[in-house]
């Protein structure tokens, strides 16, 4: 069977290399499942472009994607293309030995992209890149323009001015902030959205340096801030969970909420008529820099083992392309990752423009190598830090002792 | 002697059993002996590694962080166990006694009592959810309608009442089966035997203490052993109202949710590991296997044969 199976392909590579005018057909496997349409028009675009290759997309459900790509490709019958998820995920995959590895030669705009970009597509220890990353996602404050004009409020330059606006809310009845922390994840999107201006950029340098750990003053003083912000949260907001505290911005409850980028297409999906503003949490003084935090969610990567290799390359040329890139944003409403793409929404655009300055979304983007995961201690020690149950100090404390069971640097 | 009735009715009978004991061999005895496998390799992804023996127990027993999350786990089991004993099984004995007894509307109440335990796990869940919603949950409207504010909570999203949430919620969902259970025993006990007992005293308390109690002793085996084994398989109700993760800060983590995060992963990234899953997987089957076994044993033993 094997060897029948073994020589078919044999016989159909031949076929291929002596009829180079017969079409090619490529596989390309996703999780968004909820995308599919604009895939298929992408797909349209290249197709157009390059007569005699065809690219078939097909999804999956995004929960069981990983499980069914890693099954496919250890069982040598996976894609010749497909969706590649960002750091310590790509690496299940890209260790294998299952991608086929990118580079200037290969895909020369990837030369062009952003370097953070490019290094959540890229497997730490070899340095080498396996996919052209697609999109990033920010998290930031959101806010609605109505319940602010409606209050005489503007984008706060300071801690004190949102201070002061969120009195002002409360005051009028409105609830100032719509986060719920019940749900564990959501508890690290508050640190992302609220303490990444507080921590400072200095305190993200010297951590990747290996000069400071989560104890440092600087990142224990943000937690401490993050802390006093609550109190503007709805009331029992750590028995909220997420789904409600989403409902309670869409509706118009409440006049801010923490959170991802992502958010944005979903409130205008749930109440159409809501008008948005973003903005980048502000520091103790008008001076600080704004900063968000910022992580890639993906890539499109090639499998190594793909028998048109060729015609897989140049679709992620595409892929790569200035052209997909601004299809991307436009009909996908996504932060796009390739290079010099104009933004139609006008708050895309906005995320655009405080991505650059950002930090990266810290434990998502650097500390998901090993077990415990940073993600799952952060959420946890943030749990106990709204809930009472431990100290800014604390907080600190334990993720640097739980993160020193495999970061080598918090290892004394 | 081909032909002959005897050897047609063994094919006959052959031909019955065979295919479901495949069935049970493919779909169930299968996949239990492969986990058992599973447990002793390492695993990179869905990708099988090499034998390590052992290592895989080891790791989720006596390495950290592991071991601090098993333990913590499995003291939550013990502690629902416990719990679950007195408010579904205790309150369940109670129940079924004042039905047998007939009290004033037994007969809505049989029904009432039994309804919420054929609504599915899923539909409870989030029902409960709703109930415990810190700001627009009946709980606590209730209790900011009645001048109790102060005790309002955010039931789910605190260490000290997520658990306590949870028990609540199962045992409001599951109370009707014990109850169902020991009322059928109670019914069973002989008519002589209560008209004896009326004859000795007046005492209720000495009827239930002497007479009922060790009467319904079968009834009681089967739901105690059924409630350790669902107690120490808990999963559904704890995933829907508070997630895998066992939120907040691990305070609601049971085994399930935790095996469950271990072997598939979670989107909080702690990766997937199917040699320290099967490794839990196999535990927590070992140790509910001999727990019910010794269980069912030992309260055997005091029924009484009527």
């Amino acid at each position: 069977m094997k060897k029948l199976v073994c020589s078919t392909i044999v016989a159909l590579g031949a076929l291929m290399t002596a009829l180079p005018a017969m079409a090619e057909e490529l596989t390309f496997w996703s999780w968004r499942q909820e995308d599919k349409a604009q895939y298929e028009k992408f797909i349209d675009a290249f197709e157009a472009k390059n007569p005699g290759i065809t690219v078939k997309f097909e999804t999956f459900e995004a929960t069981n994607y990983n499980t069914i790509l890693s099954t496919a490709l250890a069982g040598g019958s996976g894609p010749d293309l497909m969706f590649a998820r960002a750091y310590g995920g790509l690496e299940n995959v890209a260790n294998a030995g299952y991608l086929l590895p990118l580079d200037k030669t290969n895909v020369p705009a990837l030369e062009k992209f952003a370097p953070a970009a490019v290094a959540a597509e890229t497997a730490r220890s070899s340095k080498i890149t396996y996919a052209v990353p697609f999109a990033s996602q920010t998290m930031l404050v959101i806010y609605n323009k109505d319940i602010f004009d409606k209050n005489g409020l503007k984008e706060p330059e300071t801690l004190d001015d949102l201070v002061k606006a969120a009195e002002k809310l409360k005051a009028a009845g409105v609830m100032p902030f719509g986060n719920g922390t019940a749900t564990a994840w959501q508890n690290e999107v508050m640190v992302g959205g609220i303490a990444s201006t507080l921590m400072t950029r200095g305190f993200y340098d010297d951590l990747m340096a290996g000069k400071a750990d989560f104890m440092d003053k600087r990142y224990v003083e943000a937690l401490t801030k993050l802390k006093e912000i609550t109190k503007y949260f709805p009331d029992g907001f750590i028995g909220l969970d997420y789904a409600s505290s989403q409902q309670l911005f869409a509706s118009g409850m409440a006049g801010m909420f923490v959170g991802g980028s992502y958010e944005l297409s979903n409130f205008k999906k749930q109440n159409p008529g809501i008008k948005m503003g973003i903005f980048a949490m502000p520091g103790l003084k008008a001076g600080d820099e704004k900063l968000v935090a910022q992580y890639f969610d993906g890539g499109y990567a090639v499998n190594a083992k793909t028998t048109k290799k060729e015609a897989a390359l140049k679709f992620v040329n595409f892929l790569a392309s200035q052209e997909f890139g601004q299809m991307f944003a436009d009909d996908l409403n996504n932060i796009s990752a390739v290079p010099g793409v104009n933004f139609k929404d006008p708050l895309l655009g906005e995320v655009a423009e405080l991505n650059k300055h950002s930090i990266p979304y810290i434990m998502l983007v650097h500390f998901r190598y090993g077990e415990p995961s940073g993600s799952v201690l952060l959420q946890g020690e943030i749990q106990k830090l709204f809930g009472g149950k431990a100290t800014p100090e604390e907080v600190g404390k334990n993720l640097t002792t739980g993160l020193a069971a495999w970061y080598a640097p918090f290892k004394k | 002697m081909p032909g002959s009735p005897l050897v047609a009715r063994r094919l006959w009978i052959t031909a019955l059993i065979v295919p479901p004991l495949a069935f049970v061999a493919l779909f169930v005895v299968y996949p239990i002996i492969s986990a058992f496998a599973y447990a002793f390799f390492q695993w990179h992804g869905l990708a099988r590694g090499e034998f390590v023996g052992f290592a895989n127990f080891y790791k989720v027993l006596f390495t950290q962080p592991y071991a601090d999350w098993t333990l913590n786990a499995f003291t939550h089991n013990v502690l629902v166990f416990f719990a679950l004993m007195v408010l579904q099984n205790g309150v369940g004995f109670v129940l079924a006694y004042c039905l047998w007894r007939e009290l004033p509307g037994a007969a809505f109440h049989r029904v009432a009592v039994f309804l919420p335990v054929v609504l599915s796990t899923i539909i409870v869940g989030f029902l409960w959810k709703l109930f415990l919603h810190p700001l627009f949950g009946v709980v606590n409207i209730s209790l900011r309608g009645t001048g109790l504010g102060g005790l309002a909570q955010p039931w789910l999203g605190q260490g000290t009442t997520a658990l306590w949430a949870l028990i609540i919620a199962n045992a409001w969902h599951m109370v009707g089966f014990p109850t169902l259970v020991f009322l059928a025993g109670m019914q069973r006990i002989p008519g002589e035997i209560l008209d004896a007992v009326r004859m000795e005293t007046e005492s209720e308390w000495t009827k239930i203490t002497k007479v009922v109690w060790p009467l319904v002793a079968p009834s009681a085996t089967v739901v105690f052993t059924l409630l350790f084994v669902g107690s120490f398989n808990w999963f559904e109700l704890p995933y829907i109202m508070v997630g895998v993760d066992g939120s907040p800060h691990k305070a609601t983590d049971v085994l399930g949710l935790y095996f469950y995060r271990t072997a598939f992963g979670d989107q909080s990234g702690s990766g997937q590991d199917f040699g320290a899953g099967s490794a839990l997987a196999v535990l927590i089957f070992v140790f509910i296997a001999l727990v019910a076994g010794v269980i069912t044993f030992k309260l055997r033993a005091r029924e009484i044969q009527l």
